[in-house]
């Protein structure tokens, strides 16, 4: 088998993988860096995001202002030296994009400019087109080929992390264009592998963001911190669930229901804004949260349109004119058009509600560093407590790459002082592993991936939506366990040969969604009170409990068995929770 | 899914087992929103689950599924089978121009290199700009190279060109597109070090403007133009290097 020894090892090639890369490279350039993505960088999911990054600078605006949206944004339940450390770094890593030769979108006079967005009192969101993920990701991944220290393994599907002592001190990986198995010896591994929304069936995300990282880390007894938030956007295109970026909103798009009326005014975020107007922290600029979940009342009230790919409403920008939607929103204009055959300049895009983001994730400190020494967590994968129970739009880019950039450095420092651990008893450890993973090779099961993979996206719609109730979740809860079981039962198809298996891959990103998706149900159903993206139909769940759930969840992995479900403090520095207003109350409030 | 049926014709290799490639005809249901990934998914999970292929976003902008249907380079999941009604077959091949892996996954190394290769990243004209201040880049000077920016690195192009399947050397239209990127943004101050990939034969004046890559392109990059563009400031650098020389 082959071994490979480096200083770092950093699972996953998008943004906090790439940033954490290059800062690691900056930070301790005499280090070596082992980069390992299941796909090449430029096809990591970062590449998809739309809108853009948010980073204060308006004159109007200032540090407090991102970190109070942020934290009312997560329904307090954000931890807040994080929050103020994260506004404090966002401006200057995009900055840093800036002079790595990200195309930022530029005001008349060649500045940088901002757009408006969900949430956020002041336009602070920076975007490059509506193509800003793409533009991000291209930067750091060009960026990133300078530093000859920085060794990719491209299409390298990690199967195991290697442990010693409680120490993480690498990992196993399959090569897929080789067929083999290599071990990665390394002093610190960062794992930067994004979210795992393909545990849902009706997702935005990439066919390959299957809650890899989170699984590993969560497997060797790293807890996964608040997993029950899971983000819906409002705005998915009808069918394929791609998409449709914040950022129209932003511009002025508004969504109207089958009658034609803009029914988020009666959902606590009007009044109306007149068309072309958008106001922020109202109507269409609300959070994604409570937009979501004004659409499951409307559908509730039988005022959307249905149509043969399902419910929806109408994201209507036809005011903006052709141009702006060319110059502002291309990407949105091809794909209305390839996937919806609308054309925003003529006619209103049926959207509804999709899962987008997974809020939660591997519990890291404000370094970036798990519970297990030698293991770090940044991006998507991880819960460094920004987030809280609902995600703001731009400030998932924006992690990526303050925390990638806080990864790099505390794993390259790690790394100074760590050796190489017992070896032989690793690569012993390596070849256990490579054997539990191939034994998929005998074929002696009867159930199919395939099959498994459509009843679990199913169920967590079904029960682990926008809005869950006790009945609902344990129904989900009780189908987990049975695919589980099933899973045991696996038998790939793909059995006489291991190049571009992606038989055996696909069987093995499945038992990590099928982990982590457990992980979100049971979290879910031990928080009873309603908060964020997380919202309980029983009456006495409906409102937030700060007595006994200002907590973020915390789930164990127990081999064969349910999660353990424990809770830690939230820290609260000087914005004590409050509630959570939009349009014009936020206006009387003041 | 409506009642309307399409045959796909694969090419199939798997290195361990198989001599050559070979071919194996399906059958799938498809609607109006099919695209050629949902049949390939359709077919994987229903009848040939050892199929292997790449493909992750779904909307055209990782780059990963890239192949040739019906003798064109596109992307699977920007390609409809609704605009193949007058077919009664469609055909799908890896790239054009890149060694088979396994199936429709080809070995796709080459372009990387070359693509990383041409200092694909911001040769600083301003080392000690602080990390509070942007650089003055008007929307006009975004322009200049914005298209070629682009680029999703998919391969289309390399499997079009007709340059680089007879020469591997050739550094192909992707990489020549973002070196042009790089040498038109007025952040950057390494157009002397690119312009000696740019000058080689292997560089712009590999390219005989057959053009065929700008008309594959799924992002209208159109490579032709920046090569074109390109080979303009290669011979203007030739002439002041002969100028410089016989002074």
């Amino acid at each position: 088998m082959d071994v490979i020894k480096t200083d770092i090892a950093v699972i996953g090639a998008g943004g906090a993988g790439l940033r954490a890369a290059i800062a690691a490279a900056i930070h301790h350039p005499e280090l070596k860096i082992t980069l390992i993505s299941k796909v090449y960088p430029m096809r990591s999911h970062t590449v998809a995001a739309e809108g853009g990054a948010a980073g204060v600078i308006s004159p109007d605006d200032t540090l407090e202002k991102h970190f109070e949206d942020t934290v009312a944004g997560g329904d307090w339940l954000c931890d807040q030296d994080v929050v103020d450390f994260f506004v404090s770094q966002t401006t200057k890593e995009l900055y840093q994009l800036e002079h790595w030769g990200c195309p930022w979108s530029r005001t008349p006079e060649g500045h940088v400019n901002v757009r408006k967005f969900g949430g956020m009192k002041v336009p602070r969101t920076w975007f490059a087109a509506d193509k800003t993920g793409f533009h991000i990701l291209h930067t750091l991944y060009q960026t990133s080929t300078q530093f000859k220290q920085i060794q990719r393994l491209d299409e390298h599907f990690v199967i195991d992390l290697l442990e010693e002592d409680g120490q993480i001190r690498g990992l196993v990986t399959y090569d897929l264009q080789n067929g083999i198995f290599k071990t990665v010896l390394a002093k610190a591994v960062i794992i930067a592998t994004g979210g795992a929304a393909q545990a849902y069936s009706f997702t935005t995300n990439a066919t390959i963001v299957t809650g890899d990282g989170m699984a590993l880390a969560y497997r060797h007894g790293v807890p996964l911190r608040d997993m029950e938030f899971v983000q819906y956007h409002p705005t998915g295109l009808l069918g394929c669930g791609l998409l449709i970026t914040e950022g129209c909103r932003g511009e002025g798009a508004v969504l109207v229901n089958k009658d034609g009326y803009r029914y988020l005014q009666d959902y606590g975020l009007g009044p109306e804004t007149p068309l072309g107007a958008p106001k922020n922290k109202t109507m269409e600029l609300g959070p994604r949260d409570k937009l979501s979940q004004a659409f499951w009342h409307e559908q509730q009230k039988g005022r959307v349109f249905e149509t043969p790919l399902g419910p929806a409403v109408h994201l209507d920008m036809r005011h903006l004119g052709e141009k702006v939607l060319h110059e502002r929103l291309p990407l949105i204009c091809e794909l209305a058009q390839s996937y919806a055959g609308v054309d925003p300049a003529n006619a209103p895009i049926p959207v509804r509600p999709v899962v987008h983001y997974t809020m939660g994730g591997i519990e890291t400190d404000i370094h970036t560093a798990t519970r297990k020494p030698g293991l770090y967590a940044a991006g998507e994968c991880a819960s460094v407590g920004i987030h809280g129970a609902n995600r703001l739009g731009s400030n998932s880019l924006v992690e990526t790459l303050v925390f990638g950039h806080v990864a790099g450095e505390s794993a390259a420092d790690y790394a100074l002082k760590t050796d190489f651990g017992n070896e032989s008893k690793l690569t012993e450890d390596a070849q256990a592993a490579i054997q539990k993973a191939t034994s998929l090779f005998e074929g002696n099961g009867s159930e199919f991936a395939a099959d498994i993979r459509r009843e679990m996206g199913k169920t967590m719609e079904e029960g682990i939506g926008i809005y869950r109730d006790e009945k609902g979740m344990q129904t989900t809860i009780d189908k987990l366990r049975d695919l589980q079981a099933r899973y045991k039962n696996i038998r790939i198809q793909d059995t006489l040969g291991r190049v571009f298996n992606y038989d055996f891959i696909r069987a093995l990103e499945l038992g990590f969604t099928l982990d982590v998706a457990e992980s979100i149900a049971h979290s879910a159903l031990q928080r009873k009170e309603s908060r964020g993206s997380h919202q309980r139909l029983e009456p006495e769940y409906q409102k937030r409990d700060d007595e006994n759930y200002l907590k973020h969840s915390l789930a164990y992995y127990r081999e064969n068995d349910i999660p353990n479900i424990e809770y830690s403090q939230v820290k609260i520095t000087h914005y004590p929770p409050a509630q959570r207003l939009y349009g014009e109350q936020a206006e009387k409030s003041k | 899914m409506e009642n309307k049926k399409k045959k796909f014709k694969i090419l199939r290799y798997r290195p361990e087992t198989d001599d050559a490639p070979h071919y194996e005809t399906y059958e799938v249901s498809y609607r109006h929103e099919t695209s050629i990934l949902d049949a390939l998914n359709e077919i994987r999970d229903t009848q040939a689950p050892d199929l292997s292929y790449r493909s992750s976003c779904r909307m055209a902008v990782c780059g990963s599924c890239a192949m040739m249907i019906n003798g064109v380079p596109h992307l699977a999941c920007k390609t409809f089978v609704r605009d193949y009604e007058k077919v009664d077959i469609i055909t799908l091949e890896p790239l054009e121009n890149f060694p088979i892996e396994r199936d429709l996954v080809c070995d796709i190394s080459d372009m990387v290199e070359k693509i990383e290769r041409v200092k694909p990243y911001i040769i600083p004209i301003d080392k000690a700009k602080p990390l509070t201040e942007d650089f003055v880049q008007s929307p006009r000077q975004l322009e200049k190279y914005r298209q070629f920016a682009q680029c999703i690195n998919c391969g289309c192009c390399y499997a079009a060109c007709p340059q680089y399947k007879l020469n591997k050397e050739f550094i192909g239209p992707a990489a020549l597109t973002l070196l042009y990127r790089y040498n038109h943004d007025n952040r950057d101050a390494g157009t002397p070090q690119r312009l000696e990939i740019l000058n080689q034969d292997s560089g712009a004046w590999g390219c005989t403007m057959v053009g065929y890559c700008s008309d594959v392109c799924p992002k209208l990059v159109d490579p032709t133009s920046a090569i074109q563009l390109g080979k303009g400031a290669s011979a203007f650098d030739y002439i002041k290097h002969f100028f410089k020389k016989n002074k």
